[in-house]
């Protein structure tokens, strides 16, 4: 079967474009649906490992420190991430703990490992083992990691509570806003620029 | 109308894994797969239409027991109850908190009966392959997929609360059987969008 590398098709209406490379900050878009198909690199392999690193880290900071503490007429209480997802599974409604958890806990982690994962074999210009699922899955996770709406929520939570408790944000919720910011920028729609950048032979034309 | 070409006339289609443009010969084999990444070529998602108004439609339907039943149950100083989506925001603006009820009311409600009216509007107008507005319905069915899952919002304030407000005797809140109703009209929704093939909206212009 013959394929195209120097071609793009609009994925939201099937327009066909010849890539062409583009300027640092440009950004290439269909001229019949007005979307956007493809983006100039930001950052090359190394950067986007750093990044995927330093999300990593983040994460963890995230779910280890508490998002927020609360004092109550001397009585003190924090909640961890895991305690916010613990409590609806020891609620009277134990499912709802499930997309709680897999939005903002199981999801980003997947996210962080598989990119780590293809990303230090993308270094040395090979394909991980697995890499066709793990980019599959990666495409796939993207629209059900939730680190932002979470967010919200937690200062939602710090408003709402904020009129009887004495509420304060904790570590972790910093942690959050700053994974919020690494998760965007490491696992966003361009994420399947990795085919490209691993392909055996570079594609005439490609974006470099 | 357009001179730009589209898939179908240059005999190529784009693979859904992973973007590579390959030879369309899905007439002759009737299935391929990418040469790159092995998934399945298709011109078009499957069923896609059929797909996207059963998910709206069921979404639709737990809408109702998602707003009428409470979402949450309140014991603060022994004064206890439990409160739905929109006696929530009703008590945020009655509160002063204008803001706070404003991002809920806009998360809880505006986003999902939004998400309802364009999916249909977007299902409706692939069927009849109108051409009326097509660049404009691009767009909405773009801003769906982005602002879409902001309603998890209401499930995740729910979650962090009744894990913070433990303090037994005194005070206490608690999930109720509304927000699962909730969240399972979110998740429908956006499968709902995720089925729906927004190539469909530009696919009346063939003729």
């Amino acid at each position: 079967m013959k394929t195209f590398s120097d071609l793009i098709v609009c994925e939201h209406c099937d327009s066909v474009y010849r890539r062409r490379p583009l300027a640092a900050g440009e950004a290439a878009q269909c001229g019949r649906c007005a979307a956007i198909l493809y983006r100039a690199r930001r950052y090359d392999v190394d950067h986007w490992l750093a990044l995927t690193l330093a999300a990593a880290i983040t994460f963890v900071i995230a779910n280890v420190c508490p998002i927020i503490r609360i004092g109550f007429q001397g009585m003190r209480n924090d909640a961890t991430l895991w305690d916010s997802a613990s409590a609806l599974a020891q609620g009277p409604i134990t499912i709802i703990a499930a997309p709680f958890a897999l939005s903002i806990i199981v999801l980003p982690c997947a996210q962080i490992g598989l990119l780590a994962w293809v990303l230090v074999y993308a270094r040395a210009g090979r394909r991980a083992p697995g890499f066709a699922p793990a980019m599959r899955a990666l495409a796939a996770l993207r629209p059900w990691s939730m680190v932002e709406v979470c967010l919200l929520g937690i200062l939602v939570a710090v408003v709402k509570l904020s009129h009887f408790l004495q509420v304060a944000p904790g570590a972790g919720f910093w942690a959050m806003a700053g994974l919020m910011v690494l998760i965007t920028l490491i696992a966003n729609r361009d994420v399947h620029r990795l085919w490209e950048l691993t392909e055996p032979r570079p594609p005439l034309g490609a974006e470099e | 109308m357009n001179e730009i070409p589209r898939a179908r006339q240059l005999r190529v289609v784009a693979c859904h894994g992973c973007g590579l443009v390959c030879e369309d010969t899905l007439d002759e084999s009737g299935n391929a797969r990418c040469p790159r990444c092995g998934a399945a070529l298709r011109r078009r998602r499957p069923d896609s239409v059929a797909r996207a108004w059963a998910l709206l439609i069921a979404a639709l339907i737990l809408y109702i027991p998602a707003n009428a039943l409470p979402v949450m149950y309140t014991r603060l100083f022994g004064r206890g109850g439990e409160s739905t989506i929109m006696s929530g925001v009703i008590e945020f603006w009655r509160s002063g908190s204008y803001e706070i009820a404003l991002v809920i009311f806009i998360a809880s409600i505006a986003v999902p009966c939004a998400k309802f009216l364009t999916i249909g509007l977007l299902l409706t107008s692939a069927r009849r392959r109108s051409v009326r507005a097509m660049r404009e319905r691009a767009r909405l069915y773009r801003l769906i997929e982005l602002f879409g899952y902001w309603s998890m919002l209401d499930v995740a304030v729910v979650a962090i609360v009744s894990a913070l407000v433990r303090f037994q005797a005194l005070s206490d809140i608690e999930p109720r059987i509304g927000i699962l109703f909730f969240g399972v009209v979110v998740i429908l929704t956006m499968l709902s969008a995720m089925s729906f093939d927004p190539r469909l909206t530009w696919d009346g212009d063939d003729e």
